[in-house]
């Protein structure tokens, strides 16, 4: 029992950074309804940011509390992958909005090769690890909880409550969800889309980075092959939630996290990925649309 | 984009200032995006921690590149490329010109012959050895390459299906030949028919449950069937050989008759007394795929001008339609998975005879995603564009592997090798930006009752599924 | 209200009887009967909302009706029960053909390629599957020839002859119509339906309509199930008119007899139920309408 609690804990947090990183996708799709590819990898960005800050300020102020130290990776990643994000929208996506339904989804996986190999030729192509930034670790009973975990699970919540506030309470999010419903349509009545747009790409690139940074602190090391897995995790979970659906990208996350880390428990880590997709295939087959996602209606 | 269109030929007034303030925008821009991953350095010292210094000088470089790139193109690319669409218009030209030059109506035909001749010229100009490289590494590569991509036409241009996993039945086939060959010693030329239908089997089993999913869902579904497929030849090792994959892999033969074993008593070279190289293997190789590549751009031809051709790309172009018509469109599209995995089963088992070696490490999504990019970048359907495509990424990318003399302008530490999927990727958004429907956005209509006139791509639909 | 046909006379080509479908908690068809003869043309009017395209969608199984049984009867005296067949086979097996309300044309294929799309089935056969077509045997050469004759009758027919070789996205709105029209007649269906033939149509365009509907009827004896909303259309061409309102019917007959039906005018003018009440009591009353 305090096994399978332990491997819960383990699930939700892994689940929480799925669940950010989908939001970027499930965001990006619903506004523009395309598979920004290259999400995975804003996320590696995200990470080595945070990595390169930590570095630096380890190196400058020897005794920073680590608190403070997070909060800045925080900041600084979220800065540099929005902007990274917003030109990568500017440049290589907006171009081709409107256009044929696969180009900006091969330009998303050519912007997605571009950005893992650059940072594999800046940054250099092997594993970069960091000493561990928070190593308490609290026991009740026989179930261990690092304070890394509670951390990334109180981040993710946080971070949760104010988006769904923007989405569902404040102009900007009225306009994003007028841009998703009909995107003319709101141009007519005054809402500017490019903006909303790109504010949408800067939204999903910061949630994007936190999940880079929590990532960097739970597992302690990058690397510029670390957008792919990840990022396609995210994907499916934003897919098995319903695209397009906020909560069901959160939903998604956690359920990606669990499957992976209840089957690596008692099954075989080997086929943990295989468990995700086959769960991802299945569910997809029986309700098409996702867990969450509203039903595609077959207008005839 | 917009704001830049002034219909005078002169240069506008401000220009200058506006291409100042964008010039500097974007080196602002880069500043900050490339001050970490760039200005950065991080390296382990000695002690294996991890350390960083600063790359100021390079940082420059790249702000300057950008700074400087932003306002050449506002200040003058920018207005040259309105001037001239501007005089086109004026002058009344249409964007397709009519009459085709001798090269263009003889494409084909050239191109077979320059293909045939390639590697008997490649020999008589570099010697038997120095030709391998060209014919193994831009002749073959290249040629698998076109041979997938015409395969998964069938699949994403023709009946509109999005897949992200085609190259599933690329590992379908090639492990096919491996395994077979290997337990049961079958030949290549037993085997290659063989590979061809198991993967068509594989695609009809992958394609029934995903029948039903349209669009994206389909497209993921697709990348997470060739992920579980990679994962499990990675993990089943008693079968597969896990990561390690299968080495030994027996070499295909002429007919049987001639072998290219080195031991073998039929050896190719002893039986007509040449000096012992592999290059004949590959060269026989190259003559091997091109046949393939042949067949394949046959029946998809051919196919096209079936009727389950016809509603594969009606089927694209509106699958409502298609069952107010009476098309069942279950089997239309098992009929477009199968015939597409089957040519991936094809150049599977060929990849398998000509590596000699099989390993989870070649079936890797960017595969996939690099054969739909040259689909996509050469025009979804046309079989010219995809293979020119083909030529342009592959054959590009191998060549960086061989500029050497980079060495000398970067210094001996410069390893072309490393920028090649970078520039890859470079090069799949600009061709996007320029050509959103690839090199060849048209489509030649199947049939006609007086004269042949292709379809320009703003009519033709993309799929929905 | 008429009472649902009981027996299936020979020039009967499509029975629909109690006819229901339900959307959630919208009833958008309610114990609807009607009746198709062969050789005619059956309008279905109504006002918007009336249920008209889900009928359609009904009988060309691209919904599943709640209840209610669709027969359908072939000229050799074959019956279909096309609620229980799936979209495809009511058109390959059946032989009912439709069109859409808003066109759905295959845009980037030329006008040829759509008419010889529509004959798919009969082609398949003819090349063995793909198979013997593709090694250059059996009889699909020929039958290929004879689609393409049948493309040739058709597009001179909907006069699009001209413009064969287009793509059919390239069309103006009339020709799209009628290359849908053609289209549908292609697969060689024994009924016809029509979904708004006529919308967005100019009047020269309308009045072509409508000599190709009658040409179809007269010359291959094809029955027709149209809906339309312009009324000089349906006055003029159908035989037969039957009028929906709140998935109901609310009256079946000839087009004079409709024309003057004091419910059919309440719900075209949108009058109160009280006044249409008022109406039929002054006609029993002998009041002239």
């Amino acid at each position: 029992m305090e096994y399978f609690i332990q491997q819960l804990l383990n699930g939700l947090t892994l689940g929480s950074i799925y669940g950010l990183v989908a939001i970027g996708y499930t965001m990006v799709y619903g506004i523009i309804g395309m598979i920004n590819f290259a999400h995975g990898d804003i996320f590696m960005l995200g990470g080595f940011a945070a990595l390169i800050v930590f570095l630096i300020l380890t190196s400058f102020f020897a005794g920073i509390p680590v608190a403070l130290a997070l909060l800045v990776m925080l900041v600084v990643a979220m800065l540099v992958t929005s902007l990274w994000n917003w030109t990568i929208e500017r440049v290589a996506y907006r171009p081709l909005r409107g256009s044929f339904r696969l180009a900006p989804l091969i330009t998303a996986i050519g912007m997605s090769i571009v950005l893992s190999n650059f940072i594999q030729v800046t940054q250099g192509p092997r594993n970069k690890p960091v000493p561990p930034l928070v190593n308490d670790v609290f026991h009740f009973g026989s179930i261990t909880v690092s304070l890394k975990q509670i951390l990334i699970v109180i981040v993710t919540s946080v971070l949760l409550a104010a988006f769904w506030y923007i989405v569902n309470k404040t102009p900007l999010g009225r306009a994003q969800r007028a841009t998703e419903q009909d995107r003319k349509m709101a141009a007519l009545l005054g809402v500017d889309v490019d903006r909303t747009i790109s504010i949408t790409f800067v939204m999903g690139a910061a949630l994007a980075a936190v999940a880079g940074t929590m990532y960097l602190m739970y597992y302690g090391v990058a690397s510029f092959n670390d957008g792919f897995i990840p990022g396609v995790k995210a994907f499916t979970a934003a897919v098995l939630g319903g695209i397009g659906s906020l909560p069901g990208a959160v939903l998604g996350g956690l359920l990606i996290g669990l499957i992976e880390s209840l089957w690596s428990a008692y099954f075989s880590i080997a086929y943990k990925d295989v468990a995700t997709f086959a769960i991802l295939a299945f569910v997809l087959i029986f309700k098409p649309t996702g867990i969450l996602g509203r039903p595609e209606v077959e207008k005839v | 984009m917009s704001n830049a269109n002034s219909p005078a030929t002169d240069v506008a007034p401000g220009l200058m200032a506006k291409a100042l303030r964008e010039g500097l925008f974007a080196g602002v821009l880069a500043f900050g995006m490339f001050l970490l991953y760039v200005g950065v350095e991080t390296y382990q010292n000695i002690d294996n921690a991890l350390v960083w210094r600063m790359r100021w000088g390079l940082l420059a470089v790249f702000v300057a590149i950008a700074a400087v790139g932003r306002f050449l193109v506002v200040a003058f690319l920018r207005p040259s490329l309105d001037r001239r669409k501007l005089n086109k218009a004026k002058a009344g030209l249409l964007d397709v010109s009519e009459d085709k030059g001798f090269f263009h109506k003889h494409f084909l035909k050239i191109a077979m012959i320059v293909l045939v001749l390639y590697p008997p010229v490649i020999v008589s100009l570099y010697g038997v050895q120095g030709s391998l490289k060209f014919v193994d590494n831009f002749g073959i590569q290249i040629l698998i390459y076109v041979m997938l991509a015409w395969g998964l036409n069938v699949v994403v241009g023709l009946a509109g299906l999005l897949d992200l996993g085609y190259v599933a039945f690329y590992a379908v086939g090639a492990y096919s030949y491996a395994l077979l060959s290997d337990h049961f010693g079958l030949s290549f030329w037993v085997l290659l028919p063989m590979a061809g239908i198991l993967a068509a089997f594989w695609g009809i089993i992958l394609g029934f449950p995903v029948l039903r999913l349209r669009g994206d869902y389909l497209a993921i579904v697709t990348l997470a069937f060739g992920e579980i497929i990679r994962l499990v030849l990675m993990n089943w090792a008693e079968v597969t050989g896990g990561t390690a994959g299968i080495s030994g892999v027996a070499k295909a033969s002429i007919f049987g008759i001639w072998s290219f074993d080195v031991g073998a008593s039929n050896n190719f070279a002893k039986a007509f007394a040449l000096p012992m190289s592999s290059a004949y293997y590959k060269i026989f190789l190259f003559y091997v795929i091109l046949a393939l590549c042949l067949i394949t751009a046959y029946v998809t031809i051919r196919l096209r001008r079936m009727p389950i051709g016809r509603a594969w790309e009606a089927l694209r172009e509106d699958e409502i339609a298609c069952r107010s018509l009476g098309i069942n469109t279950v089997t239309t599209k098992l009929t477009a998975f199968a015939i597409g995995a089957m040519f991936g089963g094809f150049a599977g088992s060929f990849f398998a005879a000509r590596q000699g070696f099989v390993s989870p490490e070649s079936f890797v999504f960017l595969e996939s995603a690099v054969i739909l990019a040259i689909v996509v970048l050469g025009g979804m359907g046309s079989l010219t564009g995809i293979a020119v495509a083909a030529v342009v990424m592959i054959g590009g990318t191998e060549l960086l592997r061989e500029m050497e003399f980079l060495k000398h302008v970067f210094g001996p530490d410069f390893t072309p090798e490393l920028y090649r999927m970078l520039l890859f990727g470079l090069a799949m958004v600009v061709v996007m930006l320029f050509k959103p429907r690839g090199f060849v956005g048209s489509r030649e209509p199947t049939a006609f009752l007086k004269e042949r006139k292709s379809v320009s791509g703003s009519f033709t639909k993309e799929g929905h599924g | 209200m008429t009472s649902a046909i009981e027996t299936m006379t020979p020039d009967t080509i499509l029975k629909v009887e109690h006819l229901s479908m339900r959307f959630g908690g919208l009833m958008a068809i309610n114990d609807l009967s009607l009746e198709v003869r062969r050789g005619e043309i059956t309008a279905l009017i109504g006002p918007n909302g009336a249920g008209k395209t889900t009928v359609f969608n009904c009988i060309t199984g691209f919904y599943k009706p709640t209840m209610g049984m669709i027969t359908m009867r072939q000229k050799g005296g074959k019956e279909f029960l096309l609620e229980r067949l799936s979209d495809f086979e009511i058109t390959k097996h059946a032989k009912v053909a439709r069109t859409f309300q808003n066109i759905r044309l295959f845009s980037g294929l030329t006008v040829l390629e759509n008419l010889l799309v529509a004959q798919h089935n009969k082609l398949m056969k003819a090349s063995g599957y793909t198979v013997m077509g593709l090694i250059g045997l059996g009889s699909y050469k020929r039958e290929a020839a004879a689609a393409i004759e049948l493309a040739r009758h058709w597009l001179e027919k909907a006069d699009l002859i001209d413009r064969a070789d287009d793509p059919a996205g390239d069309l103006p709105y009339g020709a799209q119509r009628r290359l849908e029209i053609a289209r549908a007649m292609c697969t060689g269906p024994e009924l016809l339906c029509l979904d708004e033939p006529a919308a967005g149509l100019n009047p020269r365009e309308s009045l072509a309509l409508n000599t190709l509907l009658n040409s179809i009827r007269d010359e291959t004896g094809t029955s027709i199930l149209l809906i339309e909303h312009d009324m000089s259309v349906v006055m003029e061409i159908s035989d037969h008119v039957v009028v929906l309102e709140y998935g109901q019917k609310i009256s079946d007959g000839t087009p004079d007899h409709v024309k003057n039906d004091p419910k059919v005018i309440a719900a075209y003018l949108g009058v109160e139920d009280d006044e249409v009440e008022e109406v039929i009591a002054e006609e029993l009353d002998g009041g002239t309408p």
